[in-house]
């Protein structure tokens, strides 16, 4: 795996003939007035003139309308989340704004943009007493006939950081090709108003970024179905469930065009079930769900166990318990994952660590699950799902193992035979002389239902003997640095972690991190191979129980002198946050 | 298989060598001979039927049979069999289980395989109690049966599954008795070649908890009308019967739900143009 460089640190600047390395901008206004649009065009410019990025999306309660706040952080270097604070915010209205309160990090010199005049500011704006600026939009839009307020603001915005012009317009015009000619002119119009607007704006520009590489734009969600794909997966079920279902229908309709199925279940007992079905029938399946949709699969997760069949299950994780949150992410799903199977129940749960990981570790869990022929569950959470991210391509890659298959099984053919590795072939069914009942009650070789103590032993110790015997390589975790002061996180306090690290230990000197990937079943032989020459160990998550935490002095050894700083969320963490720990925990 | 091994297959072929759990007397027996026979005379070789089932009595079919088989959880026999049928639509494939199985924990997924309509055949065996439980009500218990769990009866109308499954959209329903073998191998048979959603529910009497029910091959009679395709007439029907009337209900023309499924896995998927910037 390659390492993700962050640098986001910088000096808080303001002045125009400045050079930043990053900026985080807001574009605001309510259902309807097209943020979210202007913020994606914005991205994908800032892609292609070759910066990184990250968007991120929040909505208030309505279903349809509200008020809608894109947050687009840009970058010459790789960015994994937000940055502290919010530079520029550009309103196209504030009529709901207020409830963005605790997630719109206003300081003295970020730059508020209004394109209301007189508007009324609401407390998070005149609480922070940042700068101020206005534009007209509604007096620019009725002058330049058919010219749409959302496209004027990006054109502001684009200039504001610096963003090349030619790209915005290219882009814009893609946007606009379907409506006619007419509608790409003004389009082109609407956004020299918003460039020419942006020449009053005093705001740094985004240094020029360096390299030239392959970008990619993705959300963690895409990623994740696509890793899956590229793993071999053809037939999915799911129900709906936020924030899992943009999986579920960014696959539908290319598992189509690949000659593959997903259906829509009527819950998640049936959604589970069908692709234990599924993968009976010889398919490489998957189901996508969240917290809840997960405590309902449970008993079925446990059925693959026993039976033995390959699945992935990407749990897409929400703040919880119950309902709980279902749009802010939480790293709480983990006890249920690892734990909450009824009966010793042998399985694998992996977790990406960037929205880019989503991709490898969805087609590495494929992988896990036919080779293993083992339920594999992955832990995906609402930041990487629905945040859109400027990427590095992601590598292709191939793993070689797949589900081990008896093409042709002889007289004494046993579906669970004892094998050296623990995994048995599997006779698919419409092969001749393979015909067996596959069980969740207890089995003697052949399938045939048992309760003897001998065939318990022997198949219990089988099929956890193929998980814990797997070799991971070194995909268990992602390590970094070498220093004495060793970070242990997850999924997606990853990121925030390194880019704190970068912050505290710019040379890298004092820090080394290691992200699990594998959650389970533990290694705490090569956990304590990556700590070795560690004197200070620090876990972090997202979490109120520290669930994590737990985790790690049950099954890895954790020394016990291991720190802790866990917190629950809604709240995301931010570099600040985990560096001014860091400062703290290493003084 | 070629022709004449085809020919050669008889009920006995796919059965299994397992001895059922089953009480002596238990109705369950028979109805694994009709199925047996059934499949015999469709004639699919047994690696190319599967029988999916959840947990009861009744759901320990599967290995008693020669075939592929799935013995799952308690209610889910049906997302199961359909999970399987989609992806692998060259298979036969049978779901079996009890009362509860299918009308209690499973009736979600009773309702939506109905209305779903993929070709599966799924066998009822209806003892109107929780066999494998030892004898608690299940949703087509009579509502004055005494038990211990519920002193005194349910006080509760029996569910009709045959309505229900009508209005849920499947596409045969059919009653047989599990005292009738011949018939109900036949009604099998009729049920597989009929496309999409098939329900058989067979009255099959468990004799250790619900022993009264010995009774019932002196009360069940074959239905004096033929099978319908009008789903409202049919519904009349079985709401005003004694409950004991044998015999296919209806046929139903709707097609069944297959969507294409042919995936090349060796295939590459390439996705990448959608995400440039
Ligand atoms: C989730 C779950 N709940 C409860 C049970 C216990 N249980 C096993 S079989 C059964 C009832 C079976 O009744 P039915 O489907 O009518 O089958 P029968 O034994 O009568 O043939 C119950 C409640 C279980 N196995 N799983
Ligand atoms: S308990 Fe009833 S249903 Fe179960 S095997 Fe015995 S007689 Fe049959
Ligand atoms: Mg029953």
């Amino acid at each position: 795996m390659n390492q993700i460089e962050t640098t986001l640190d910088r000096p808080a600047v303001s002045v125009t003939d400045v050079q930043t390395e990053a900026l985080t901008v807001v574009m605001l206004g309510s259902g309807g007035s097209g943020v979210m649009t202007a913020a994606e065009i914005l991205l994908r410019a800032a892609a292609r003139a070759g910066y990184y990025g990250l968007m991120t999306k929040s909505f208030g309660p309505q279903i349809r309308g509200g008020e809608a706040a894109a947050f687009v952080t840009l970058s010459a270097n790789p960015v994994e989340i937000q940055g502290d604070r919010v530079d520029l915010l550009f309103a196209i209205d504030w009529k709901n704004a207020q409830r963005f309160a605790g997630e719109l990090q206003l300081e003295a010199d970020s730059l508020v943009v209004s394109g209301e005049i007189d508007a009324e500011l609401p407390e998070i704006v005149t609480g922070a007493g940042p700068r101020l600026a206005e534009i007209n939009l509604k007096t620019l839009t009725r002058t330049h006939k058919g010219t749409r307020p959302n496209m004027v603001a990006l054109g502001a915005v684009a200039g504001a950081i610096g963003l090349p012009r030619d790209v915005v317009a290219a882009l814009v015009g893609q946007q606009l090709v379907k409506k006619g000619e007419a509608a790409m002119a003004q389009g082109q119009t609407a956004v020299d108003l918003g460039y020419g607007e942006a020449a009053n704006f005093a705001l740094a520009k985004l240094d020029r970024p360096a390299g030239d590489t392959a970008r990619w734009i993705i959300s963690g969600n895409q990623a994740a179905g696509y890793g899956a794909m590229r793993g071999g997966v053809r037939f999915a079920a799911a129900y709906p469930i936020t924030p899992a279902t943009e999986i579920l229908e960014w696959l539908a309709p290319r598992l189509q065009k690949a000659g593959g199925l997903l259906v829509q279940a009527e819950d998640e007992l049936a959604s589970i079930n069908m692709i234990v079905g599924g993968s009976f029938g010889g398919s490489a399946v998957l189901t996508a769900t969240s917290g809840p949709g997960l405590a309902l699969m449970s008993e079925s997760i446990g059925l693959a166990v026993a039976a033995e069949i390959p699945m992935l299950v990407i749990d897409v994780m929400r703040g919880g318990p119950s309902t709980g949150i279902p749009t802010k992410s939480e790293q709480t799903d983990l006890n249920i994952a690892v734990y909450g199977l009824h009966g010793d129940a042998p399985h694998v749960v992996t977790a990406p660590n960037s929205i880019a990981d989503c991709l490898f570790t969805a087609q590495w869990s494929t992988h896990l699950a036919e080779s293993m022929q083992v339920p594999t569950i992955m832990l995906s959470d609402q930041s990487f799902g629905q945040a859109l991210g400027i990427v590095e391509k992601p590598a292709e890659l191939a793993f070689a193992t797949r589900r081990l298959v008896a093409e042709t099984p002889g007289e004494n053919y046993k579906r669970y035979a004892l094998t050296e590795t623990g995994v048995s072939p599997m006779a698919l069914p419409g092969t001749p002389g393979g015909q067996y009942t596959a069980d969740g009650l207890e089995h003697a070789e052949s399938g045939t239902p048992s309760s003897g103590v001998a065939d318990h032993n022997q198949q219990l110790e089988k099929r956890l003997r193929k998980v814990v015997d797997f070799d991971y390589g070194d995909h268990w975790a992602q390590i970094e640095g070498d220093g004495p002061a060793a970070i242990i996180t997850w999924g997606s306090t990853t990121g925030p972690v390194r880019q704190a690290m970068r912050r505290v230990d710019p040379d890298g000197r004092r820090l080394r991190l290691i992200s699990l990937r594998l959650i389970s079943p533990a290694l705490p032989g090569a956990l304590a191979e990556a700590l070795d020459g560690s004197d200070k160990i620090l876990v972090i998550e997202q979490s109120q129980m520290a669930q994590f935490f737990g985790h790690l002095k049950a099954q890895f050894d954790l020394p016990a002198m291991a720190d802790l700083y866990a917190r629950p969320g809604p709240q995301p963490f931010r570099a600040a946050e985990i560096a001014a720990k860091l400062e703290e925990w290493l003084s | 298989m070629s022709v004449e091994t085809a020919c050669a297959l008889t009920a006995r072929d796919y059965k299994s060598d397992l001895k059922p759990v089953w009480c002596p007397g238990c109705g369950d027996f028979s109805i694994l001979m009709a199925i047996t026979m059934a499949m015999a005379e469709v004639g699919r070789p047994p690696e190319d039927v599967a029988v999916i089932s959840g947990i009861g009595c009744s759901s320990r079919v599967p290995a008693y049979t020669s075939c592929y088989g799935f013995h799952g959880v308690h209610g889910r026999a049906l997302p199961l069999a359909t999970g399987l049928k989609l992806s692998r639509p060259d298979l036969l494939v049978i779901a079996t289980g009890g009362d509860g199985d299918g009308y209690s924990i499973g009736g979600n997924h009773f309702m939506h395989a109905c209305r779903r309509n993929v070709d599966l055949t799924y066998i009822v065996m209806d003892n109107q109690v929780y066999g494998m439980t030892k004898g608690q009500p299940s949703p087509t218990t009579p509502p004055e049966w005494d038990s211990a769990l519920v002193p005194g009866g349910t006080g509760l109308s029996p569910f009709h599954p045959l309505v229900i499954a009508l209005a849920a959209g499947a596409n045969f329903v059919a009653r047989t008795f599990s005292g009738d073998p011949k018939g109900t191998a036949q009604t099998i048979v009729e049920a597989i070649n009929h496309p999409g959603f098939s329900l058989i529910e067979i009255l099959s009497p468990c004799v250790t908890f619900r022993p009264e029910e010995r009774e019932w091959a002196k009360q069940v009679h074959p239905a004096s009308v033929d099978p319908t395709d009008d789903r409202a007439r049919a519904a009349r029907r079985v709401l005003t019967d004694d409950g004991f009337n044998t015999g296919i209900l209806y046929r139903g023309k709707r097609a069944p739900y297959q969507p294409a499924f042919n995936p090349d896995t060796s295939a590459n998927v390439d996705f990448e143009a959608e995400f440039l910037p």
